[in-house]
């Protein structure tokens, strides 16, 4: 099976598919990953605070991302942002992304509404005494949201916060549909380059494994160990 | 008013009712795609519901070996992106597998369909495992217990206990994993499956309009989305035990 294996074609071009390619996913990834993550509880708390009309809207958008598929929202971002933009900057032409800057946005908009749910069953799985002991205290809300029951929100979450962070980092590669250069599309470009589809796409799947799976079982770390059953 | 939103509609009602290159209307196509979508993601689930439950199951028996493989194939597929797992299926197995078996496949007509399916059941069926192994685990000892005090076999414990009260607390997680698969299968246009999304970036292509096609996909699965949560709901309401409450 391995015998026509050429490993030459992956050792030859590895600074391209690390520096370029992983560069690119890794940014993407923590950029994106971080600014989604602000975004994300800002809705969460704008939306948990109950302002009329804009926590309604916050919902809707929220339970919309959450339901359309990510390839149909980068082709959705993918024409509408640089349109979008030239409105608010009033450029006459429509402008060109650079394609870090626009999949970062496409995938901060995205990301944001999973965030936001995710930070929102944290904030609710924390007592209401918490809060209302806060304001005993003579904090204002915004300090109570802030000080009281983010930070202890934030801890009991912050396991399902990093298995969403690795799941951005593979859905990063779905920006192979509007032919922005990650990790995985560099490959793809070498393998189809040199016909070594076989030899690449094996590589690339073992690297994204290797990657994906050791930061999963850092976050094991953090969970609580499971019973056994049969013990 | 109403002039002006007649007119709006017209222009979008002419663009759908252009032939295609196909012959086929655009709409028609659309449809076609539409049916690919729900086909896919009816048979990838039922693929990954059944495969996915024996794995799951077989992660909470205390049996080394059968864990061993079965964490293995939950931790790799779960490790490697879809779109990476599709190419793997669609390029690559085919090359790996024995010469006559290969090229069989590369020939059959619905090669892509196929590997489509094969990838993306395996890639919900890890997901579905995980949800059977926390829910299973998630029932109390006392239960597992009693049926052993009862004098059930293990068998029996899982056909009678844990599986029927496993299944009722994963409803709402099930619920989330067939629209997280059925959303997966707008990936699959990438290995030449011509599913909803396949059909909307052709249509993209050849009339030069983005939005009229992207708005057209969006209605589509927002109202899907809209009939499988209220089908849960129902579902959910059917199936629960007056006494327990399975969402705990």
């Amino acid at each position: 099976m391995f015998e026509n294996f050429d490993f030459a074609v992956i050792s030859a071009n590895l600074g391209r598919f690390f520096l370029e390619g992983m560069g690119f996913t890794l940014r993407l990834t923590f950029f994106a990953g971080l600014a989604g993550f602000l975004l994300g509880t800002s809705l969460t708390l704008v939306r948990m605070a109950s302002v009329p009309f804009v926590s309604r809207a916050i919902a809707v958008y929220i339970n919309f991302i959450r339901s359309m598929p990510l390839v149909l929202l980068i082709f959705w971002f993918n024409f509408l942002l640089p349109g979008i933009w030239q409105e608010i900057i009033g450029s006459p032409y429509p402008i060109t992304f650079n394609p870090l800057v626009l999949a970062f946005w496409t995938f901060t908009l995205f990301e944001a509404a999973y965030f936001a749910e995710i930070m929102r069953a944290g904030i609710l799985s924390i007592p209401q005494g918490q809060a209302a002991a806060g304001r005993a205290l003579g904090l204002t809300g915004l300090q109570v949201s802030l000080f009281v029951v983010l930070p202890q929100a934030f801890k009991n979450v912050l396991p399902v916060l990093l298995t969403q962070l690795i799941a951005l980092f593979q859905d990063t590669t779905l920006v192979y549909i509007i032919g922005l250069k990650d990790f995985f599309r560099v490959i793809h470009i070498a393998a189809v380059r040199d016909g070594r589809q076989v030899e690449l796409f094996i590589f690339a799947a073992v690297v994204y494994c290797i990657i994906s799976y050791c930061s999963s079982l850092a976050v094991k770390k953090l969970q609580k160990p499971q019973q056994e059953l049969w013990a | 008013m109403f002039e002006w939103l007649g007119g709006v509609l017209d222009a979008w009602l002419n663009i759908f009712l252009q032939p295609s290159p196909w012959g086929t209307v655009y709409l028609g196509l659309l449809f076609q795609g539409l049916a690919i979508t729900f086909f896919v993601a009816l048979v990838t689930w039922a693929i990954a519901f059944v495969l996915g439950s024996l794995i799951g199951i077989a992660r909470t028996l205390p049996y080394k070996p059968l864990r061993f493989v079965t964490t293995a194939y939950v931790e790799i597929f779960r490790s490697v992106p879809l779109l990476v797992q599709l190419f793997l299926w669609f390029f690559v197995v085919p090359e790996l597998l024995p010469q006559a078996w290969g090229t069989w496949i590369k020939n059959l007509e619905s090669g892509s369909m196929l590997t489509a399916i094969i990838g993306l059941g395996c890639f919900t069926s890890v997901r579905i495992a995980e949800q059977v192994r926390a829910a299973i685990l998630s029932i109390s000892l006392g239960m597992k217990n009693a049926s052993t005090a009862l004098g059930m076999t293990r068998a029996q414990t899982y056909r009678y206990i844990l599986l029927p009260m496993g299944y009722r607390i994963m409803l709402p997680p099930l619920t989330s994993e067939f629209l997280n698969n059925l959303k997966n299968t707008s990936t699959i246009f990438t290995i030449g499956v011509m599913d909803l999304m396949g059909r909307t970036s052709e249509m993209m292509e050849f009339t030069f309009k983005a939005y009229e096609p992207l708005f057209f996909a969006t209605f589509c699965y927002l109202i899907i989305n809209l009939l499988v949560v209220c089908a849960a709901r129902f579902l959910e309401g059917m199936a629960a035990i007056p006494g327990f409450n399975a969402a705990r």
